[in-house]
């Protein structure tokens, strides 16, 4: 990691070298594992994503200090609001409103139009993830509001729960009123629509986008998409924490008490940091049921909220650069291990000892564990700042005493 | 009226289950202050342990009554579900002690990944839900017009049993003591020649103990068991801890029981309360309902005991 | 303009079943070095607590440069004007020293989300100037050099001095100062003095908790004494040190 840095205060020119060659890096690797298939590919795609809720959580967790498991919640919460707006769902939601109340049924026609009945709502791109990351913000906001006065471990807790609530809703709220669909979940939701090319590419094409008269894999299209987003979500948490919010978040998360004797309003500043961390989520979310094409609650268990939460504390919590990696780690690395160790697996033993799905939990159990014992502030916490190295503080201070 | 003694009865037998979880958090948050999240997952534990058991027995010694090979799972997977918190406690928490608060909770819950990582990978036991033998008679036993099996009443003897040796434990012997000396006072104990590291062990295992019998007896009345069924019921416990008064033992009890009834009333009434709007299928929501509203309005719960310190 | 900046009467303040406060009252006038001192226990950082709105208080009326203001929260009482620093320092340590005086500014700035992440013309100028404003500050109090330095890693006596360069980033009207002295040797002490001097002279009134008599009777304009949670004296120093009830309370006799 000596050879990268992004420490753009201290060491601009270094830093501006390194994003430049891991977004070179980043731009051509798509058309290289182009030739081995679509899978790798697909696997940083939701790596991808994976990163960017890492990034909205180390605001929640990372920036403000409050250890939120149910952070899921709000990935949920924008995947299902696509669902709900960007599929047929909302024809069997209308369904559901006419049976239980005929009157509100017609004025949903009246508002929407006739054609939901058949088809459901499909709004474009531009209205859905913004709508998203409102949404999100504001079950943020709603959900961070009685964890306020609670001491770290309930307020874990207390999110813990909040996020299976919101998964035990999403699993059923399909009746009276269909919102949900259930354990089934939302199918059908539409792919993302730019400029009216569709990145799932159009019927018949086998899911191959065409930009001008270029051609690309429906998957290469989703990964130059989200990883735009990503560095857009690095760009944003990185202004936000080199700012007077930013210095605010860290203040509570050091000291709450001399935090609000400094005239920090600390309720709304944790709500706000509830709610920025949400609203990142509620996108990653859209672009999951967008590029998914379903949503079901199966997605959405505390394992997921535990992972993303792995991937801040390997990382680096609090720390970008390093919650990017821990992003990396985690979300990639067991796929990638699921692609050699299975059929090594296969060749030596002839059957799959160790599934992939029982490895990527032992790979998040280890690094939570012995993250903790050994390198509490993460793989590649913030490098440290002194103008002076750590050891000769003692020796110059005794030299300053001896000196007045 | 018959089926609110019904939910009533279920909600005891539910409720006794809660205590006896409930009473591992509460000991080790009160010697600690630590919630031990990797407590549920030793439940789950107990229950693939008797499980093994009780398949052993089946092989091996065929036509034992149904009671005596419930006894041998209990009693076989104590030591095992003890070994495994001790164990716990003596490699996650133990370096962590002085760590921020955030630290051992994280390492809690990457321990709780890895118990469950483990039951995942034994070929014994797997990813799937596993049947769990149905050993007692299922007749049903008539209560006053509700209906209750053998098992039921076997768990609420055993947790009563279970309760009583506790306090006996806490109130009367000289390890009680010790671990209501370091409850309140840490150092002070350790001046008064407490060795607060037995304690400490000392109570992981006594939790863990209750944990196994609640596991078996579990696995016993639900007849089926799974690798992830210690988490959700483990929150749960926990909810009840922090309503009875989390460090609090009879807190943990009445906290325990407590939060049973109120789900199972809640599961069986929330559709006429809601006008049909929620099924009851919400009912794990009651335990998180109710962890909120105890924290929010009074974080002493029931018995009044310490909590998240103040301002 | 009012002729006190502070002015706190009849503050109840009970414990359970701890009278902690009895009808405890201050007069602070504009630009005083004002001492609060009084045995272990006597309820002096309990005041503190009260009037700065960390504690909630039976009974009391608070009134700050001639307006009244309600002690019910902490970030209220900073934004009114009274700026408090702790008797263990409470500072955020893994912050540098230059971030924790830009902390102070705060409460008297403004950019939010949209300035954070935007940083238009008036965000920037406004970190500029909260950037400035903090050097300034910890050049002030002298220890400007070590800016960039972790606080956690600063000498005791150093960390003393950035809290309340802290606070005076707030642009208090009051400068509430707990205990300030504690664990310092007499040179450090006498740094002290001056600095407090040189902050009077910036036109802040200081309200102060002091073990060290000597020091408080040669810097304070006016003294109260607090025993059991009651006033037991107020007045110049040097009626004080006559107090009889002072004397046996709390000077033992050994002056």
């Amino acid at each position: 990691m000596a050879l990268l840095t992004f420490d753009t205060a201290h060491k601009p020119r270094q830093s501006y070298a390194s994003m430049a060659i891991l977004l070179a890096a980043m731009l051509v690797f798509p058309f290289v594992a182009s030739q081995f298939g679509n899978s790798w590919v697909r696997i940083i795609d939701m790596a991808l994503l994976y990163i960017m809720l890492a990034l909205g959580l180390n605001i929640v967790v990372g920036f403000a200090g409050l250890l939120d498991l149910g952070y899921i919640a709000f990935f949920a919460v924008g995947a299902y609001l696509t669902g709900l707006l960007a599929s047929p769902q909302f024809a069997a939601l209308l369904e559901s409103v006419v049976n239980y109340s005929p009157a509100m049924g017609d004025a949903l026609v009246a508002l929407f139009g006739e054609s939901i009945r058949a088809e459901g709502i499909h709004l474009s791109v531009w209205i859905v993830v913004p709508l998203a990351a409102l949404v999100a913000a504001l079950f943020g906001a709603l959900l961070g509001a009685p964890t306020l006065k609670l001491r770290g471990d309930y307020l874990a807790i207390v999110t813990l729960g909040f996020g299976e609530i919101i998964r035990i809703f999403m699993n059923n709220l399909n009746d009276p009123i269909n919102f949900t669909n259930g354990p089934q979940g939302i199918n059908l939701i539409d792919p993302i629509r730019i400029f009216g090319v569709s990145l799932a590419g159009e019927a018949g094409s086998r899911a191959t986008v065409f930009i001008g008269g270029f051609g690309m894999p429906s998957v290469n299209a989703y990964y130059f998409l989200f990883l735009l987003l990503c560095i857009v979500t690095i760009f944003m948490t990185s202004r936000l924490q080199h700012s007077r919010l930013g210095r605010a978040w860290v203040a509570i998360r050091e000291d709450e008490i001399a935090a609000k004797a400094m005239g920090i309003n600390t309720r709304n500043v944790k709500l706000l940091a509830f709610s920025m961390g949400a609203s990142f989520g509620g996108v990653a979310g859209a672009m999951f049921a967008a590029f998914q094409g379903f949503v079901s609650p199966e997605s959405f268990s505390l394992t997921e909220s535990i992972a993303v939460l792995a991937m801040v504390v390997l990382g680096g919590i609090g720390h970008i650069p390093g919650v990017v990696m821990g992003g990396v780690l985690l979300a990639a690395l067991p796929e990638v291990l699921r692609h050699v160790v299975e059929p090594a697996q296969q060749a030596l033993f002839g059957k799959v000892v160790i599934e992939a799905e029982v490895l990527r939990q032992l790979l998040y159990g280890l690094a939570m564990v012995l993250i903790m014992l050994n390198r509490p502030a993460g793989l590649w916490p913030s490098p440290v700042r002194e103008d002076r190295p750590l050891a000769a503080t003692d020796k110059d201070e005794k030299e300053e005493d001896a000196a007045a | 009226m018959e089926t609110f003694i019904q939910q009533i009865l279920n909600g005891l037998v539910l409720g006794s289950m809660y205590a006896l979880v409930a009473l591992g958090y509460t000991m080790v948050y009160g010697v600690l202050n630590l919630i031990n999240f990797a407590h549920g997952d030793v439940l789950m534990i107990g229950a693939m342990v008797g499980l093994s058991i009780l398949r052993m027995l089946d092989s091996s010694f065929p036509g034992l009554p149904g009671g005596v090979q419930l006894a041998i799972a209990i009693v076989g997977a104590i030591p095992v579900t003890m070994l495994v918190n001790v164990l716990i406690e003596r490699i996650a928490y133990r370096r962590l002690r002085n760590a921020p608060r955030l630290a051992p909770l994280i390492t809690a819950i990457g321990v709780s990944i890895l118990l469950q990582t483990f039951v995942m990978a034994m070929p014994f036991w797997g990813r799937s839900p596993l049947p769990f033998p149905q050993l007692l008679s299922s007749d049903p036993i008539m209560v006053g017009g509700a209906v209750i099996s053998q098992t039921q009443v076997l768990l609420l003897v055993l947790a009563a049993l279970a309760m009583v040796a506790l306090v006996f434990l806490v109130e009367k012997t000289k390890m009680g003591r010790a671990m209501r000396a370091v409850a309140e006072n840490p150092r002070v104990a350790g001046l008064m020649g407490v060795d607060s590291n037995r304690v400490i062990v000392s109570t992981f295992a006594i939790g863990a103990a209750l944990a196994a019998v609640a596991g078996v007896m579990w696995g016993a009345n639900y007849a089926s068991i799974q690798f992830a069924m210690g988490t959700v019921p483990g929150m749960k416990a926990f909810s009840a801890a922090v309503l009875g008064g989390i460090g609090n033992i009879y807190g943990a009890m009445i906290g325990g029981i407590v939060l049973g009834i109120i789900e199972s009333l809640g599961a069986g009434y929330i559709g006429d309360l809601t006008g049909g709007f929620l099924g009851s299928h919400y009912q794990d929501i009651f335990a998180f309902v109710v962890l909120i509203l105890v924290l929010t309005v009074r974080p002493s719960g029931i018995m009044g005991e310490r909590v998240a310190d103040r301002a | 303009m009012s002729e006190f900046i502070l002015n706190i009467a009849g503050v109840n303040k009970r414990f359970g079943g701890l009278q902690a406060l009895t009808e405890v009252g201050i007069r602070i006038g504009r630009g005083q070095i004002y001492g609060l001192i009084g045995p272990n226990g006597a309820g002096k950082t309990t005041f503190f607590n009260v009037i700065t709105g960390l504690y909630q208080p039976d009974t009391g009326t608070f009134e700050l440069d001639g307006k009244p203001y309600s002690p019910s929260a902490p970030h209220a009482v900073a934004k009114a004007g009274i700026a408090r620093t702790f008797q263990n320092i409470r500072l955020f340590g893994e912050m540098t020293a230059l971030e924790n005086v830009m902390v102070g500014r705060h409460v008297r700035t403004r950019q939010g989300v949209f300035g954070a992440i935007f940083r238009h013309k008036a965000a920037r100028a406004e970190e500029a100037a909260i950037r400035a404003r903090a050097q300034e500050l910890l050049d002030f109090v002298g220890i400007g050099q070590f800016g960039n330095r972790t606080a956690r890693y600063l000498s005791y006596g150093d960390q003393r001095r950035l809290e309340i360069a802290r606070a005076l980033a707030t642009e208090p009207k009051l400068l509430a100062l707990d205990e300030p002295a504690a664990g310092m040797n007499a040179t450090e002490k006498l740094a002290l003095r001056e600095l407090l001097v040189k902050i009077q002279r910036a036109g802040v009134t200081i309200l102060l908790i002091e073990h060290d008599v000597k020091l408080m009777m040669g810097l304070c304009d006016r003294i109260s004494v607090l025993e059991y949670g009651k006033l037991i004296a107020e007045g110049q120093p040097a009626e004080i040190q006559k107090n009889q009830a002072v004397i046996e309370a709390y000077l033992g006799g050994a002056h």
